[in-house]
């Protein structure tokens, strides 16, 4: 569904990410994951358009991401960081979001029902904890139901309940076959939600690799000792996930 | 578009901004009216203040609203919306707000009191100038990573079209003042839109006998049909030019 070819961006003299080359496919769940600065959010704001890539072509469901802006429809996608207008309230938010993409008929709103988001819509965002305005990042990235779902430190300043009923959500649509790529440093909450991992280390893909044959491969049953194997590997290895 | 047009709108409106802009321009002008009962006098006062005013809230003004929708722009561009509406969407938000507030605020004064043909071409080029100062903002606003700066270019960019372009302007004038330099005035003014509108504003007032030889000159070209139309022209190309390369630099931008 989304395949990456080439993908090298520098800023300024930094090489962000260096000839990234991924084949990500429905019905898996990514973790992407890699130390601060490893180029995570960059790669994932190339496949978003938000930053344009130096060279290399990003495809979802093979249409170039650079020619239209369409495909966008089949992404929902949760920042790590989710900044809203300060005077629109939680409602207006919504509904904008709702008149932005009026294809989408029905509206997913397990996740607005579960946060109890409906009882703050006349809150105005600026108002807002870290916390709750999450919550309301990960209900506009499910509201479209759509096939792709990007979510870029979900769990961060979530409370523990939020965070389950999230996890539940993740699980729920990776069983209806969607495509959810995840980041996230906190590998506990990846270990059930995850069945690859791509590993990215400066701008590189380090290692990519169903989480069954990363734990065969280091021969650690959980997956952050896993993770901490691989970290000390030195040569890059680069295994084709094609196989699940 | 029409939704995104109608949020920036929204969001203007509760900024009481273009509010204060409009009250201020609509007592500058009643005030004037009050004071002077000839018409063009009080066009030819509120020329002179309108051609500082316009353009620097022109300027400063949609840089800092620009800056204060980033959220909203970073919301939109990860949906399905192409960059160049989102775009388009600030630009006519803010333009439409700005010309708003200048025509009802000039604009309602100028129309009871009657100013005439005088007072038309104060709005016309008033509402054009603020056209040009907006799309200056956004290339200052879209160029520049931070608020801070944006705005010290925007300041920039006015400073020198309100009092640099037309100091050097002068010194050129007088410098070569035993050449004829009517044609080469007439293109050097042509790239000032502020100098451009009082030029038009001036020649319409009749003041032009004033200026000796070279405002016979003027007259003669802006006070034709085709000069005004060229004027009139060259100030939109004012707004075009800043407004492409910023749309383009917008395109290609990594938020």
């Amino acid at each position: 569904m989304i395949s990456i070819y080439d993908i090298t961006k520098k800023f300024g003299k930094l090489e962000a990410l260096r000839h990234i080359n991924l084949v990500w496919q429905a019905g898996h769940a990514y973790g992407l994951i890699g130390p601060n600065g490893s180029g995570k959010t960059t790669l994932i704001k190339c496949i978003l358009g938000l930053v344009i890539p130096g060279t290399g072509t990003i495809q979802v469901d093979g249409e170039p991401t650079s020619v239209s802006e369409q495909y966008r429809r089949k992404i929902g996608y949760m920042p790590q960081l989710g900044r809203y207008p300060d005077n629109m309230t939680v409602g207006q938010v919504i509904d904008m979001m709702k008149a932005i993409r009026p294809d989408t008929a029905v509206h997913d709103e397990d996740l607005l029902r579960a946060f109890e988001l409906p009882t703050l819509s006349h809150k105005r965002m600026r108002t807002l904890s870290g916390g709750t305005r999450q919550k309301v990042s990960a209900a506009l990235a499910f509201l479209f139901s759509p096939a792709i779902l990007i979510l870029d430190e979900p769990t961060a300043g979530l409370d523990p309940i939020a965070s389950e009923l999230l996890k539940e959500k993740i699980i729920h649509e990776k069983e209806k076959g969607k495509l959810i790529v995840i980041t996230s440093h906190i590998l506990s909450d990846l270990d059930e939600l995850i069945t690859d991992i791509v590993y990215l280390q400066e701008g590189r893909v380090h290692y990519q690799n169903t989480i069954n044959h990363l734990k065969q491969h280091t021969g650690e049953s959980r997956l952050n000792k896993a993770i901490a194997h691989i970290m000390r590997m030195p040569e890059v290895i680069n295994v084709s996930s094609s196989t699940a | 578009m029409t939704q995104i047009l109608k949020y920036v709108l929204y969001d203007l409106l509760r900024d009481k901004f273009a509010l204060a802009y409009t009250l201020f321009l609509w007592l500058l002008t009643f005030a004037l009216f009050q004071l002077d009962a000839d018409a063009g006098k009080v066009v030819l006062s509120l020329m002179n203040v309108v051609l500082l005013v316009v353009p620097l809230v022109s300027i400063v003004f949609p840089v800092i609203h620009y800056f204060n929708s980033y959220e909203f722009m970073e919301l939109m561009l990860v949906q399905p919306v192409h960059r160049g509406i989102v775009f388009f969407g600030q630009y006519l938000g803010v333009a439409t707000s700005l010309v708003t507030a200048f025509l009802v605020g000039v604009g309602i004064p100028v129309m009871l009191f009657g100013a005439g043909m005088a007072g038309v071409s104060l709005l016309v080029s008033g509402s054009l100038l603020t056209l040009a100062f907006v799309s200056l903002a956004f290339l200052a606003a879209v160029y520049t990573p931070d608020k801070a700066r944006a705005i010290g270019m925007a300041l920039l960019f006015w400073i020198y079209f309100t009092l640099v372009y037309d100091g050097a302007l002068l010194w050129v004038v007088y410098t070569f003042s035993d050449y004829p330099l009517e044609k080469i005035t007439l293109v050097l003014i042509a790239l000032n839109p502020i100098d451009l509108a009082r030029i038009i504003l001036l020649l319409q007032l009749d003041v032009s006998a004033l200026m000796g030889y070279t405002g016979a000159f003027y007259q003669q070209f802006f006070g034709s049909a085709l000069g005004l139309s060229v004027s009139a022209g060259v100030l939109v190309i004012w707004i075009l030019i800043p407004l492409y390369f910023a749309l383009r630099f917008f395109l290609m931008k990594d938020v």
